[in-house]
């Protein structure tokens, strides 16, 4: 049984069926990489896989034990960066960091600071003001506070956009690291990231209409999706 | 303990190194105050007699027109989605930033009454309750306030539809606070208004984190 697994899991946001009885497995060390369509649901997953989404049905696990038994304990193993860089405008790179590595109870955060920022290359940075920081700044910033405090598993949404080549490589290259420490990183992308034999998994393949879901899950949902499952299957 | 002192730090570096927002929330105390003797006209005994309550009603307005930003900066830019992921419960991190909310914008109103209380006339024998009750009622309205905050994360206008829903929640406060006022000023113990005051503040102490909490998860869907 892998470590970190899900089965059978059903998205739906608002009336929309995003993708239904999808299943991934991830054991340590291994890498997955989500592909689909815009809207095929990349995020939606990571999302569902941190636990700020709840699946429509299916569950998943570590080490067998249900994420959502133990939402403080999942989010202690994981680091998950999305679509935003979550930085304050009026606080420098270190201010912003800090914060996150007290929440995760570092010891010493100074020093862990230092490294992350060295590992991203923007160490020079540290005392500038998030509003001065460029996109490509900001997002080396938000990479930088995954590496702040210990983590089994790297859920990244679209990590290169605003990156540069280099910081690309430089990501790839963090990537390996984790995994050789026995890290899962699961991450989507457009553009190739050089990741060492990721496991691909194609999102586009779990796309079904809504209508034949409901005849594999005949409990009818409560939350407005009878009105017109066609309609909302498009 | 950890996550609620980070929290309340940064939100405090935060207020300070933008500060706009407490300034404003007591000069809007101050002008609302001020608009009444405008209204009313300036007879002393008037004023005097409707003191406490122009007092309370303007600490209420003022302390819901900084509600909506509250959770709303942390929600636009995606830090209240890696807060709801930190390995600290939500329930605490809500704690952290009403306390920081009330410190910035609770305690200024606080420390601003006593003036506006000179300048309406009102007697110095109800001072002391005013300040007590405001102690009181002020975190409560901090705390309350931020199930509405965190209600209308992702809602236009949500200024408007946070007033809806926050000031009929404010009523108690408003009468107690008041009575408690008005019954120091009459001579009379303001005790038993002083204490439904602090059961008040004790309840949403211990219910709003949960509800708030709750809300933000909702928001995050």
């Amino acid at each position: 049984m892998a470590v970190f697994s899900g089965s059978d899991l059903t998205c739906l946001r608002g009336e929309r069926l995003v993708f239904g009885k999808l299943s991934f497995a991830a054991n340590p060390g291994d890498a997955i990489m989500l592909r689909g369509r815009n809207g095929a649901g990349k995020s939606s997953l990571l999302r569902l896989m941190a636990g700020l989404l709840i699946p429509r049905s299916g569950q998943i696990t570590w080490n067998n034990e249900p994420i959502h038994s133990d939402r403080i304990a999942h989010h202690a193993r994981l680091q998950y960066l999305g679509h935003q860089d979550a930085i304050k405008p009026v606080l420098s790179v270190r201010d912003n960091l800090h914060l996150w590595g007290q929440l995760r109870g570092v010891d010493d955060i100074d020093r862990e600071i230092d490294t992350a920022l060295h590992a991203l290359d923007i160490h020079h940075l540290s005392r500038t003001a998030g509003r001065y920081l460029s996109s490509g700044q900001k997002r080396r910033t938000a990479l930088a506070r995954i590496l702040i405090g210990h983590a089994d598993l790297w859920l990244l949404d679209e990590p290169t956009v605003g990156l540069d080549r280099e910081s690309s490589n430089e990501l790839a290259h963090l990537i390996a690291d984790f995994r050789a420490k026995g890290g899962i990183v699961i991450y989507s992308t457009h553009i190739d990231l050089a990741v060492k034999e990721p496991v691909l998994l194609d999102i586009d393949e779990f796309a079904i209409p809504m209508i034949e879901w409901l005849k594999d899950h005949d409990a009818p949902a409560d939350d407005g999706m009878r009105s017109d499952p066609k309609r909302a299957a498009q | 303990m950890n996550g609620f002192t980070a929290i309340l730090r940064r939100d405090l570096q935060l207020a300070m190194r933008q500060g706009a927002d407490s300034v404003m929330v007591v000069a809007f105390f101050i002008v609302t105050t001020t608009l009444f003797p405008f209204g009313v006209g300036p007879e002393a005994n008037i004023l005097a007699r409707i003191a406490s309550g122009v007092i309370w009603v303007s600490a209420l307005l003022a302390a819901m027109l900084s509600l909506e930003r509250v959770f709303q900066t942390d929600y636009e830019d995606g830090t209240l989605e890696l807060l709801t992921l930190s390995p600290v419960s939500l329930e605490v991190v809500v704690l952290g930033k009403v306390v920081a909310h009330w410190l910035t914008t609770g305690l200024p109103l606080i420390v601003a009454a006593p003036l506006m209380a000179v300048m309406l006339n009102m007697d110095t024998d109800g001072f002391v309750v005013l300040m007590i009750a405001m102690l009181l009622g002020t975190p409560a309205l901090s705390l309350i306030g931020a199930i509405g905050a965190a209600l209308i994360l992702g809602a236009r206008r949500g200024g408007v539809l946070v007033s809806l829903l926050v000031l009929p929640l404010y009523i108690p406060i408003l009468i107690f606070g008041a009575g408690a006022v008005e019954a120091a000023l009459l001579g009379m113990s303001a005790t038993a208004q002083l204490q439904i005051m602090g059961a008040i503040l004790l309840l949403a102490l211990a219910a709003t984190p949960f509800a708030t909490a709750h809300a933000l998860r909702q928001a995050m869907e």
